[in-house]
């Protein structure tokens, strides 16, 4: 740079200006927190060392209000959960062993906030940010998912923030070569100035490619490569005046990053040939925080320190301050950790690729992260208090007064079930059920999304897992499902956690995978309101001892904290990703029943009860209030068991789990899924389990699945339901002769009829 | 700048290297042109493999063919596709060189280059002007995946000559710049001289003119197609129908019979 | 019928992928001589008859509202075709 556009705040400035004011409260900082960084310093913070701190010890860096309840997934684990554990928690993402010499990781983050003020770029760099957290790795990302949630359907907002938000994950997803093999999609008034957008990927790699992003090697090159630094995602920079003396530079930086999936596709093979060839020690993505995280992250999980020359960075607007070029969050960035003996390789890769790369450093012995700017020392800090020791908070949690009456108000008996349907007023129930916006096709948005490319898509929405193959030898492969129900986490935050965690567990053991890891997305409101932050220990306590309870650990996830307008919180919303493993994905079972089927019988199994308070019907009259649907996890456990066994055995050919719209939208799924009917009759099961009709179709009982049994396999098959002591009802046959969903003695809903109604919705909204 | 360190198959993934079982189709050698945005390389190598024949992975920068028999230029967002689909990777050394030997006159008797230009390939070929025409934003305006039935009209063609004129098959459709255009002349020059080589059956997609889904070039050497046949090759894996009827779940494989039918072509050849 | 032109062009500070793309292809055809390339979008809004004041101020409108996004575009001309 030929000349200085702003003051430079070097680290002896700062110590003989002690009483310069600084922005640090609009930068996001509390005092006591501001206190901490001149007790850790022993003087003022510089500008630039004031941006690392502010980010690095935001909410979204530091969990700072999250971790007291989030080491619980550490603590409570048993043997078991840990026997396929290669990489736990506090990595970019967790490692898990799959057997043959592969490992495969995933992990599930949000990129709520900034969906809502720009959703097509929003959700685009939400994807990109997973991905390259998959890829520091050295895994090769192999799929992608994303649950949604927007507002109500009819709010005039919500179309334009679905709009931008499906391009946005497909626009970039697609490009990408990555398929798109599952998620949700949900609306709710309480997300209207608060989508959610989460974002899964998941990546595979022999046990050999691991990699840990840590600074380790004295002498080892820092490298910055993949695309130049620009203002991207600084808007809060700004406010760092004591840098800028030039009031003519543009006063506001954007807030919003602009992804290029080109240039991620290319960072992706770069980076997997950088990982084959051994060339890095490490890799880092930048993503939230930018190089502040990168080299405070990296230089605190090595064993030294790490001197870094600012002025190297390559970038793409020249007036950027050192602290903008810190906290930029421009996309498409990785840094890599280099041996001088590997420098002449890296170089050809990036040629090869067509990379810009620039050396910005070294790691060296001083424990110390230094950072200078045309000669001059503008950081010197201990890398661990940016990255790992940032502030705690206990913040204070209480059940809310509410909460009692929430509860106690019941869907039975209530208003909203005054009309309770019966006899053949069910049909149209059902109608209605599947074309609501929660339970209608969501072909609309997925069929935005490519889910072939690669080839090794065996199974992906509409049915219940996502399954990839990973070894093309042995049919070795992955399922992967995502789920929550914040109703249900509404009524009772430690119930509804774990009825996510089941229920992702149940679809992914019904794909016939066997459930081995989760990841989670945790979707809360303030954590400074004690009942938010009530909601929030809660369902961490339900999903942590849900996990142990499973024997599944939890690898890796995310919080997203502050998803409220005003007073008004979303719904607490934990997403659970879960991931099985499939010896033979060519096994993996369909979530419907097929034309060849004709004539198989049709199985429920588990018990159904009067569990109405949260449903998805219960929605449809406007009611939220009650008690969710029990939770038995040693009975989900039973029951995975028995599906991936039924599966492998061939005692099954289809399965879908009931859930959300309970059994009318299993079977209405099933028979939609390939367009063949089914004659059901209730009456006996009904009977069995003491409810009436409507309750058997509509109750969101857990624990439960419909399959279809071969006639032959039907002898073996009841046996081993009794063996294992799992309630089960014959309930039908498969029809293929009569296309319709039949449920004797109440209603027959013809097929075509039933999928109008069901595939409409989402086109009449969204065109 | 030649390296030959570039591989097509993802050793992460799979061996793409297996034996193939017929050595006459092995020895038939297809190119694979990768740019750096290129997705489904590996696909369209895996469905060289399935069919029996030999994948060459090319790389962009190089200008070398490798005595390949045949070449085929796989979907994805060669650049970026940011100025137009196709636009830059047209101006690329291997697609000069594909270019040259597609239009050679074969002086020696031998054929023309096969050639098969999937989705954004098929894109790239009409921006290389080996194929008429060009692909505009689909009417409905988003990305649409889906399995799409197609009519094959002409089986003049290499890629082709295995089917049944007006025969039906399945395969996934997955784009957004998919409605082919061109003017009058070039659409009626191309039904007059049967150029169509796929139409699109049961409804079109996109708005493609005339149904067309691919087209062929005058001596029916170079085909292009917006769906993606590499993607309905194996059981499991592929779309859920056929043209023939339903199949089990992800099991239609007939994309698979455009890659054997140029391997055939070429081995009787 | 004249057209108001509505030119939007990427905010300066906003990353343009399409513009970097095409400035990485240049050098390839032998075109040097430019340091960058920025990729915008035209509007045409055909008018019946003469264009009024009404008619501009309707067109800065639609192009704040509807054919920019403001949050990463900004409309930086609208003006009157002139054949």
């Amino acid at each position: 740079m030929t000349e200085q556009q702003f003051n430079l705040d070097t680290v002896e400035h700062a110590a003989d200006t002690p009483d310069t004011e600084l922005p640090w409260a609009e930068l996001g900082l509390k005092e006591n927190e501001f206190d901490d960084v001149k007790k850790i310093l022993g003087r003022r913070p510089t500008a630039a060392e004031l941006a690392m701190y502010s980010v690095m010890w935001s909410e979204h860096c530091s969990y700072k209000s999250s971790k007291v309840h989030l080491k619980q997934f550490g603590q409570k684990v048993t043997e078991e959960m840990g026997k396929d554990l290669m990489v736990g928690i506090g990595e970019n993402a967790g490692v898990t062993d799959i057997g043959d010499g592969w490992a495969v990781t995933f992990k599930i983050e949000s990129h709520n906030h900034p969906s809502y003020v720009e959703p097509y770029q929003g959700a685009a760099t939400g994807v990109g940010g997973i991905v390259r957290d998959i890829i520091s790795m050295g895994a090769r990302p192999v799929a992608v998912m994303d649950p949604l949630r927007f507002g109500a359907i009819d709010h005039p907002d919500t179309a334009r923030v679905v709009h931008g938000v499906v391009a946005g994950v497909g626009g970039y997803g697609n490009s990408l070569g990555l398929p798109n093999v599952g998620g949700e999609v949900e609306f709710d008034p309480c997300y209207q100035a608060n989508p959610l957008v989460n974002a899964l990927a998941v990546g595979v790699m022999r046990h050999e490619d691991i990699r840990l992003a840590n600074a380790s090697g004295v002498g080892n090159q820092v490298i910055l490569f993949g695309a130049r630094t620009g203002g991207d995602g600084i808007g809060g920079a700004s406010v760092l005046a004591s840098e800028s003396f030039d009031d003519s530079k543009p006063s506001k930086r954007p807030a919003v990053q602009v992804g290029d999936p080109f240039a991620e596709k290319v960072l992706i093979e770069c980076c997997l040939e950088l990982f084959k060839g051994s060339v890095v020690e490490g890799i880092q993505d930048l993503g939230a925080a930018g190089i502040s995280c990168a080299t405070s992250e990296l230089a605190s999980n090595g064993e030294g320190g790490m001197h870094v020359d600012l002025t190297q960075v390559l970038l793409r607007d020249p007036t950027l301050t050192p602290g903008e070029i810190l906290m930029s969050e421009s996309q498409e960035r990785m840094m890599a950790v280099v041996s001088p003996a590997n420098m002449e390789s890296f170089e050809r890769i990036m040629e090869k690729w067509d990379v810009e790369y620039s050396v910005l450093g070294e790691v060296n012995d001083s424990r110390r992260l230094t950072i200078e700017w045309d000669g001059e020392i503008i950081v010197d800090v201990d890398p661990r208090t940016v990255a790992h020791e940032g502030p705690t908070y206990q913040r204070p949690y209480e059940r809310p007064e509410w909460q009692d009456a929430v509860q106690a108000d019941r869907f039975p008996g209530s208003e909203a079930d005054a009309a309770r349907p019966a006899g053949t007023d069910l049909r149209g129930a059902v109608l209605e059920l599947m074309a609501s916006p929660n339970l209608c096709s969501k072909g609309w948005v997925t069929d935005q999304y490519d889910r072939y490319v690669q080839g090794n898509t065996a199974l992906a929405q509409p049915d219940d897992a996502g399954v990839v193959r990973v070894d093309e030898q042995t049919g070795l492969g992955v399922a992967l499902s995502t789920d929550a129900n914040p109703r249900y986490a509404y009524l009772d935050p430690y119930e509804g956690a774990r009825a996510s965690l089941a229920e992702a567990y149940r679809n992914v053991a019904t794909s016939g995978a066997r459930p081995v890891a989760v990841s989670d997305c945790l979707n809360f409101g303030s954590p400074e309101d004690p009942a938010i932050m009530w909601q929030f220990a809660e369902a961490v306590r339900g999903l942590a001892d849900g996990c142990m309870e499973l024997g599944v650990p939890v690898t890796g996830g995310n919080v997203s904290l502050y998803n409220q307008t005003g007073g008004q919180a979303i719904n607490p919303t934990p997403v659970v990703a879960m991931m099985g493993v499939l010896d033979d994905v060519g096994r993996r079972t369909p979530s419907g029943w097929e034309a060849d089927q004709d004539g198989q019988a049709i199985y429920l199994l588990g018990e159904t009860a009067e569990e109405l308070d949260g449903s998805e019907w219960a929605r449809l009259r406007g009611h939220l209030g009650g008690l969710p649907p029990k939770v038995d996890l040693a009975a989900e456990r039973q029951l995975g068991d028995m599906l991936v066994n039924m599966s492998r055995d061939g005692m099954i050919d289809s399965a879908h789990d009931v859930a959300q719209g309970g059994l009318a939208a299993s079977l209405s799924e099933a028979c939609l899924r390939f367009g063949v009917g089914a004659r059901i009759g209730l009456g006996e099961v009904a009977e069995r389990d003491g409810v009436d009709t409507f309750a058997m179709l509509f109750s969101e009982s857990q624990a439960r699945a419909v399959v279809a049994v071969p006639r032959s396999e039907e002898v073996r098959f009841k046996d081993m339901c009794t063996a294992r002591n799992f309630p089960y009802a014959r309930i039908g046959v498969v029809d293929a002769e009569n296309g319709a969903l039949d449920v004797q003695g109440e209603f027959s809903l013809d097929l075509t009829e039933l999928r109008e109604a069901h595939e409409g919705t989402l086109r009449r909204h969204f065109g | 700048m030649a390296d030959s360190s570039v591989t097509l198959e993802t050793p992460l993934i799979a061996d793409l290297g297996q034996e193939a079982a017929d050595s006459r189709l092995a020895r038939v050698r297809v190119g694979v042109v990768a740019f750096p945005g290129t997705l489904d390389e590996r696909d369209a190598a895996r469905a060289v493999r399935l069919a029996g024949g030999t994948p060459v992975p090319l790389w962009y920068k190089d200008s070398d063919l490798q005595d390949v028999d045949a070449v085929v230029v796989p979907g994805g967002f060669s650049y970026g596709d940011y100025l137009r689909a196709g636009a830059i990777a047209a101006k690329a050394p291997m697609m000069t060189a594909v270019a040259r030997a597609a239009q050679s006159r074969g002086t020696s008797g031998s054929s023309p280059l096969p050639v098969l230009g999937i989705c954004n390939g098929f894109q790239v070929l009409t921006e290389t002007h080996l194929l008429p025409g060009s692909m505009i934003k689909n009417d409905h305006l988003k990305f649409l995946c889906r399995d799409q039935r197609l009519a094959v009209e002409s089986t003049a063609t290499p890629w082709t000559a295995a089917f049944e004129p007006g025969e039906e098959i399945v395969v996934p459709l997955k784009n957004q710049d998919g409605q082919y255009v061109a003017d009058e002349g070039t659409l009626a020059e191309l039904e007059a001289e049967g150029r169509v080589v796929f139409r699109y059956a049961g409804g079109n997609p996109n708005g493609s003119r005339n149904g067309i889904a691919g087209v062929a070039n005058a001596r029916g050497n170079v085909v292009g197609l917006m769906p993606h046949p590499e993607h309905a090759v194996e059981p499991g894996f592929g779309p859920s129908s056929s043209g023939s009827g339903p199949v089990a779940m992800r099991s239609g494989t007939d994309g698979l019979r455009i890659f054997s039918s140029l391997l055939h072509q070429l081995v009787s050849a | 019928m004249p057209r108001i032109i509505v030119d939007v062009m990427p905010k300066p500070e906003i990353l343009d992928p399409q513009g970097k793309a095409i400035a990485r292809e240049l050098p390839q055809i032998g075109i040097d001589g430019f340091a960058g390339v920025r990729q915008g979008k035209r509007f045409e809004l055909t008018v019946e008859g003469e264009v009024t004041e009404a008619h501009l101020a309707e067109a800065r409108r639609a192009g704040q509202e509807l054919l920019s996004n403001p949050v990463i575009e900004d409309v930086v001309s609208v003006s009157v075709a002139e054949d």
